[in-house]
């Protein structure tokens, strides 16, 4: 159990936590409502956090080892 | 026969013919059948999941959602992609046990996990009785773009039979390849359609996305947030949360994990996959666009607004593409679905019950549940009235269940028992019936409690009070003084 593998809550949080704060239609980003806006990016940034854990977990040598990976 | 159903009647025959092709040449074993002989890369497994996420439930639900409920229907893109996260460390230890003791399916795993044949049989017939509401909704689904498609010539109801007549052939000729290589095809399609849609639509009534946003909450203020009362911040986080940990215990999807080659597809999935739900706004925007456009589709009807903004704006062939990526949505996750049920009741139920079944009858009794599953699945689906997701909940609600003995029999702690474990799950399962039954809610149930817990998703409770019990009966059987790895704890196998 490596100590960063608690970056996966950020998401949790900046979404959920973050939509209760932000409940609201304007300003309009991108065309969007706002609510909306804040969910999209944060679709975005758990994707990156993921990234994040996976390079860790890389430059760490937890990763198995790729057999025949296509 | 106009040109949209000419147009998805060859999608049909394509992704027939896909699944033809992708059989050739290999010997179809169960293994084989049911998790494609565990060789799946990268991008296959991708595929494969997203075939499954990509159902009708999405292009028609959650634009229904969007067009009748409004803001609470942001929860489908928060769960989509959250859902994927937890798999990063939940996935790979399934699968190195699953690869370790060759399984197939979700309940071998739990009957090998804790050393029973009868929680395998209990976890087979939740798992099934998951699947049944959601693949009731892809029948239901497929029906709505059928009929809906051949501009009323074709009934709901015959249009339902058709689809699943060409589902059931669909699986018994291809098992999990088809499944595959058709999921290719659909998901380009789909997302060409969607992206399209959700940006032409609303360009083409309003010319552009913010001003069609604004007409609607000019014309319906707050639609567009997640309300105080009722779908709540209770209810939308509360759900989230639920089909998170629910994402993961569909045994079809369980059998799709199977299907990898390593455990590294998962954690490299976990990045891509979020990404992916990027393509749901457009279908929200669908449904958001449809609501001053075609009004007054109420209840189920909801689940139309798609199809029906659709079919008045574009010419016919048009309609057929889109009905076509409506058919492939529902085909392919549907072929899963039906796959994964009738692998259960075979090889998890029949088989306990008749041990000496060979493999190969064992196959057979397979191919034959397949029919029979459908025709059953058919009925509901013409005789019920739930809109999409309310199907969508409902199984979510079942499959969550699995989650409180899964997560136990991961943990190295060998405090939790078979007992405890299907306590858990018949005290889950059973206030999940109670609850569909009835129709209550948490409201109902404890009128004294606060607002924020009455509105939280009934799931929720259910799953709580099913860890709770697990707990309890697991301290109770729990052989605490027999030392780790004793002979005494081998035997219970």
């Amino acid at each position: 159990m490596k100590l960063y593998y608690w970056l996966v809550l950020i998401p949790f949080i900046g979404m959920l936590g973050g939509a209760v704060l932000f409940n609201q239609v304007t300003p309009y980003v991108f065309g969007l409502p706002f609510l909306l806006f804040w969910i999209l990016l944060w679709i975005i940034l758990s994707s990156l956090t993921m990234l994040v854990i996976y390079q860790l977990d890389k430059a760490n040598g937890l990763l198995d080892r790729e057999e025949n990976e296509s | 026969m106009n040109i949209a159903l000419l147009i998805m009647l060859g999608f049909l025959l394509l992704s027939l013919y896909l699944g033809l092709m992708a059989r050739r040449g290999k010997d179809m074993s169960m293994e084989q059948w049911a998790v494609g002989g565990r060789g799946f890369g990268t991008i296959f497994v991708f595929l494969l999941l997203a075939g499954e996420i990509y159902t009708t439930s999405t292009f028609l639900g959650t634009s229904g959602w969007s067009y009748s409920k409004g803001g609470p229907a942001f929860y489908i893109l928060c769960t989509s992609s959250l859902s994927y996260l937890m798999g990063y460390w939940l996935l790979p230890p399934i699968w190195k046990y699953a690869k370790e003791h060759k399984l197939v399916s979700q309940s071998d795993f739990f009957a090998t996990k804790y050393k029973s044949k009868g929680l395998g049989v209990l976890v087979a017939i939740v798992g099934v009785l998951a699947l049944l509401p959601y693949l009731i909704l892809q029948f239901k689904g497929l029906g709505i773009i059928v009929s809906q498609a051949s501009y009323g010539s074709i009934s709901p109801t015959l249009a339902i039979v058709i689809s699943v007549i060409a589902i059931t052939i669909y699986v018994s000729v291809s098992g999990i390849h088809g499944s595959a290589w058709t999921a290719v095809m659909k998901d380009i399609l789909i997302f060409g359609i969607v992206v399209f849609l959700g940006i032409y639509l609303p360009v083409h009534y309003y010319g552009g996305i913010q001003p069609m946003f604004e007409a609607v909450n000019e014309a319906k203020p707050d639609f567009l947030l997640v309300p105080d009362t009722g779908m709540s911040f209770s209810w939308f986080i509360s759900t989230t949360l639920l089909t998170v940990i629910g994402f993961s215990m569909w045994p079809h999807t369980f059998a799709a994990y199977f299907s990898a080659k390593s455990t590294n597809v998962f954690k490299k999935n976990t990045i891509i996959m979020p990404l992916y739900t990027l393509m749901l706004p457009f279908v929200l925007i669908v449904g958001f666009t449809a609501i001053l456009q075609v009004p007054g589709l109420t209840g189920s009807d909801g689940d139309l607004a798609l199809l029906k903004i659709s079919i008045q704006t574009f010419d016919p062939w048009m309609v057929g593409l889109i009905g076509a990526a409506g058919l492939l949505t529902g085909i392919v996750p549907g072929s899963l679905l039906l796959m994964a049920a009738s692998t259960a009741i075979a090889k998890n139920i029949y088989k306990v019950m008749f041990p000496e079944t060979t493999d190969q009858k064992l196959s057979k009794v397979a191919k034959t549940i397949v029919p029979i599953l459908a025709i059953v699945c058919m009925f509901y689906a013409i005789f019920n009235s739930s809109t999409i997701m309310t199907l969508l909940l409902m199984g979510y609600n079942f499959v969550t269940q699995l989650f409180p003995a899964l997560l136990a029999s991961l943990s190295k702690s060998r405090f939790f028992t078979k007992q405890g474990a299907a306590a858990g799950m018949i005290v889950g399962v059973s206030m999940v019936v109670y609850i569909t039954l009835t129709g209550l809610s948490v409201a109902d149930l404890f009128p004294g409690l606060p607002q924020a817990i009455q509105e939280l998703n009934i799931g929720f409770i259910a799953v709580f009070l099913n860890a709770v019990a697990m707990l309890i009966v697991s301290f109770f059987t729990s052989k605490r003084d027999v030392p780790v790895n004793s002979p005494g704890l081998q035997k219970e196998a």
